[in-house]
């Protein structure tokens, strides 16, 4: 079957499964940032924007996003922002889960969220096996200008 | 130091944050055959017949393979050095299945949806054994989890497979049983560990395809791309000069990509097909079907003289490696060889025990590598020895624990599998890392209690900890230096950077040498094909190791290029210098730039390419040393544990990049932390592995961690490059013992097995 999708803001026809996910969708498409990490919803390391809003691309159809919009990393222009940032830190390490995070800490940026226990809580489905959370914390609150 | 010591951003870092395709799934061949593995559904059987040929006959299936179609040669799937000091014990398939996961069969298809068909239409009958599951049964048991004949290890580890034993090990000096009787005091307890599991983002990845040349090539997520050369090769019999591997960058690793494990099965399909072939682990195999770390049982006595003299300490243990040896011994004398030099002016130390096989999920390489699982013994020892003498913990440790140009004889005894080297620790910056760390966690006001409510008490714990960088006399780093026209240079080094910024680390070693700027520095690594040998990442070397080689080929590559500007300004070698910019005459004006000089070397005059290379091997290992305090919130009503606050501070010599430095320790604390509190893997009665996914099996997030604190004392390692120790494993080693030891101090339970969960102190709580 044939999905139409606006993908960082250019508009796709996608051939798809009916049971295919929109994960392996992505991938399959060539949005590498777009990563598998869990398979069961609880790592964080593959949300993208659905209108605007942070869904784990893992856990939803592929089917389900005919007519909307999805949004990657490279997709968002505040990302290079954040990423330099978090690369100041070293709070990087290997990568895997940083476009995850990228992408649901700008979603924070535009709620204007600036309460860093409230971030933390927003974030608390973005795990991160490599960096203890305390350099993307630090990164994260100069971002969105977390109040002291 | 210009380049040394600047917290710049990883070279990479960008390219990954920013979702680049840099991993192995997203490199492998467009048209890579999918390839899934059937596992075994029980804990020990015998395959007594598989019919195939349903499963082959479905559409888009392009091969299976089962035990009668590969080569079966006694490997080890571990990545050490050679000879290897983990048994051959593990077959690319083999007709024992030896744990829930063991492969069974090698499917490979055009798409996942017809090879996850097929699998369901192989049908396998099996023998199936009573397995062995409990690890304190094992030895005797009568089931044998390897009982073929080709199982071997490569020289005497203290192999016993008609036993279940996978390695054993026993050492002692001076005589424990003599010295005790002299003690004052004495403590005697047991200590368990639990196999926590890696949990590196990336799941394990392989992708294999035949090149123009005809030869094998791999493209991995490994922590070891030299040792998967030279295992492929063994494991299928073909030379390793037609296999090629590459390591792109790596989701995490953690000691968990210190081995062999999607690899063979690429291999085996590509090999029979001749077309690429890719396979990427659900989470639910990596939790059932490469590596956990392995659990273990530590009986620990100490004595003492009222006077707070440290004299005896006996450690004798018991470690559980799982269906395979992987890592059995050098996991197990870690746990040793790792900790009792820290309590260096003992009359009598032993270490003893054995390594078994269980029909579990196999135990592996996991930061720390033993370490952790000793240190939590003998550190919540320590503070039970203190607490019998009246003496402050930390007190204790300070008369006790080494120092500054101390040595131990554990270090030429307990080497990794074998015997080590003597050294004297020529950096140890200990007393300074306890005192730092008593004042950012307030020690005097804290220790040992404050009440906080009727039902929260906090409480505070330390721990001290130890490693190494790298192994002495075995790990090998190399290095090569090539200059370009445009006075830049490329960096190629066999070491592999899993996330770690290491790539970053030795350029900014080869610039400090070269005075050049580190963005000068380009670093391609872990190629077998173009990149010089390392043994890879693993055993806190890569700074230290393949760091001090990437000196050496940096100081080298300043001669050539002294000695080449020298000839082309027509002076005595003995007359110029270069300073990074310019090859100068020392006391005179005539110059040639570096730019310039690489240019005319390339294309008009004296042409050759300027290219230097080093190795590297240590002598010595010198250890990073930390003190871990922790302040922890328990409630007596639930048992929850609260962690309030973390120090840790660390002497890790000079810290090339702090930043990646600092991020090295946070992470580690975390796993640890993690480690602690509620990792915890769970078999049903059949074993089968029960937390296999992120739902049953909790990793901390960020909101479980409390506040993090870590230091840096100076310090400076003289053997290091540019001072440096290794920075990769310490981090992990003291939140058990420190957490253990705080809720201790807190509420009066000692938790002897980990996690230390709430239930666990809600049940020790009601029985005072």
């Amino acid at each position: 079957m044939k999905i139409n999708v606006t993908i960082n803001n250019e508009k796709k026809e996608l051939e798809i499964a009916p049971d295919d996910i929109l994960l392996d969708v992505l991938r399959r498409y060539g949005y590498h940032s777009v990563r598998r990490g869990c398979d069961t919803g609880m790592c964080g390391i593959c949300t993208v924007l659905l209108d605007g809003k942070p869904v784990p691309s893992c856990s939803i159809f592929a089917a389900r996003v005919d007519g909307h919009e999805i949004t990657t990393v490279e997709g968002l222009p505040e990302a290079k922002e954040l990423a330099k940032i978090l690369a100041e830190e070293g709070a990087d390490q290997c990568g895997f889960c940083s476009p995850g995070l990228i992408v649901n800490t700008v979603y924070l940026k535009k709620l204007k969220i600036k309460k860093i226990e409230e971030v933390k809580i927003k974030l608390i489905g973005n795990l991160c096996r490599c960096t203890g959370y305390v350099g993307q914390h630090r990164a994260i609150e100069k971002f969105l200008g977390v109040e002291k | 130091m210009k380049e040394v010591t600047r917290k710049i951003p990883k070279k990479d870092a960008l390219g990954l944050l920013l979702g680049k395709p840099v991993y192995t799934d997203d490199l492998a061949p467009k048209n890579s055959l999918i390839v899934k593995i059937l596992r075994s559904p029980h804990a020990f059987a015998k395959i007594k017949n598989i019919d195939t040929l349903e499963a082959t006959n479905i559409e888009g299936i392009e091969c299976i393979l089962t035990y009668k179609d590969v080569p079966r040669i006694p490997v080890t799937r571990a990545g050490q050095g050679y000879p290897e000091p983990s048994p051959h014990d593990w077959y690319i398939l083999d007709e024992y299945v030896r744990y829930v996961g063991d492969e069974v069969a090698i499917v490979a298809g055009k798409d996942e949806k017809c090879v996850d068909e097929a699998l369901k239409k192989i049908k396998v009958e099996y023998e199936v054994f009573e397995p062995v599951l409990d690890f304190e049964k094992a030895e005797g048991h009568s089931s044998v989890i390897h009982p073929e004949k080709e199982t071997h290890p490569m020289f005497e580890i203290g192999f016993d497979a008609q036993k279940n034993i996978a390695a054993s090990y026993e050492m002692e000096i001076g005589s424990v049983e003599e010295e005790l009787k002299k003690c004052d005091v004495v403590v005697s307890e047991r200590f368990y560990t639990q196999a926590q599991a890696h949990v590196a983002f990336e799941p394990h990845s392989a992708a294999s395809y035949i090149d123009m040349q005809g030869r094998l090539v791999i493209l991995t997520s490994t922590q070891v791309p030299f040792h998967v050369r030279r295992i492929i090769a063994e494991a299928f019999d073909i030379p390793i000069k037609n296999i090629r591997v590459i390591k792109p960058r790596i989701g995490g690793g953690f000691g968990g990509k210190q081995a062999v494990h999607g690899e063979p099965f690429v291999a085996a399909v590509t090999l029979k097909t001749g077309k690429p072939a890719k396979i990427v682990y659900t989470r639910q195999e990596v939790f059932e079907a490469t590596y956990s770390r392995h659990p273990m049982r530590y009986d620990i006595t100490l004595g003492a003289t009222k006077d707070g003299k440290l004299k005896v300490i006996d450690m004798q243990g018991l470690s559980d490696t799982g269906a395979y040896g992987e890592h059995a011994l050098t996991t197990f004398m870690v746990a040793g060889s790792k900790t009792l030099p820290m309590y260096n002016k003992v009359d009598a130390v032993r270490f003893k025990g054995k390594v078994v096989y269980t029909n579990k999920v196999p135990a592996g390489a996991y930061r720390g590598y033993g370490a952790i699982q000793g240190n939590f013994a003998l550190e919540s020892a320590i503070d039970l020895l203190a607490e019998k003498l009246g003496m402050d913990p930390a007190e204790f440790r300070r008369k006790n624990m080494i120092r500054e140009g101390e040595t131990s004889p554990i270090f030429k005894i307990m080497g990794e599998g074998r015997e080590g080297v003597d050294m004297v620790v020529r950096s140890c910056k200990l007393n300074e890392c306890l005192e730092e760390g008593m004042k950012l966690i307030n020690w005097k006001e804290k220790f040992p209690r404050k009440k906080i409510s009727e039902t929260k008490y906090r409480g505070v714990g330390l721990a001290i900890a130890m490693q190494g960088s790298g192994i002495a006399n075995i790990d090998m780093g190399a290095a090569v230096l090539k200059l370009n026209d445009d006075g830049s240079f490329n960096l190629l080094v066999g070491a592999t950077d899993l996330g770690t910024g290491s790539d970053t680390i030795l350029a900014q070693i080869a610039a400090e040498v070269l005075n050049v700027p580190t963005e000068d520095i380009i670093v391609y690594s872990s190629d077998t094909d173009l990149t010089p040998f390392d043994v890879g990442a693993y055993a806190s070397s890569t700074t230290y190791v393949s760091g001090n080689a990437v000196k050496r080929a940096a100081e080298k590559m300043k001669k050539l290029i002294i000695k080449e500007g020298a000839l082309k300004l027509g002076l005595d070698e003995s007359k110029v210098d270069f300073d990074g910019k310019y090859i100068y005459e020392i006391n005179g004006n005539k110059k040639v730039s570096l730019k310039e000089l690489a240019t005319v070397l390339l294309y008009t005059e004296n042409q050759k390419q300027l290219i230097s290379d080093a190795s590297y091997v240590g002598e010595e290992s010198p250890p990073p040393f930390m003190a871990g305090f922790a302040e922890v919130e328990v409630d007596i009503e639930t048992g929850k544990v609260k962690l309030i606050n973390y120090v840790a501070v660390v002497d890790c010599g000079v810290t090339i990049n702090p930043n990646l430095a600092r991020i090295q320790v946070e992470g580690g604390l975390v796993q640890g932390i993690g480690m602690t509190l509620f990792e915890d893997v769970k078999y049903s009665p059949n074993g089968k592995l029960l937390t296999n996914n992120l739902m049953h099996y909790k990793i901390p997030s960020r909101l479980d961690i409390g506040n993090i604190i870590v230091k840096f004392v100076e310090s400076y390692e003289p053997t290091g490059p540019f001072g440096a120790k290794s920075v990769a494993e310490i981090g992990i080693d003291t939140p058990p013992a420190a957490i253990a030891n705080a809720i201790y101090n807190a509420v009066g339970v000692r938790i002897k097995t980990l996690p230390i969960t709430p239930e666990k102190i809600l049940m020790n709580l009601n029985k005072k």
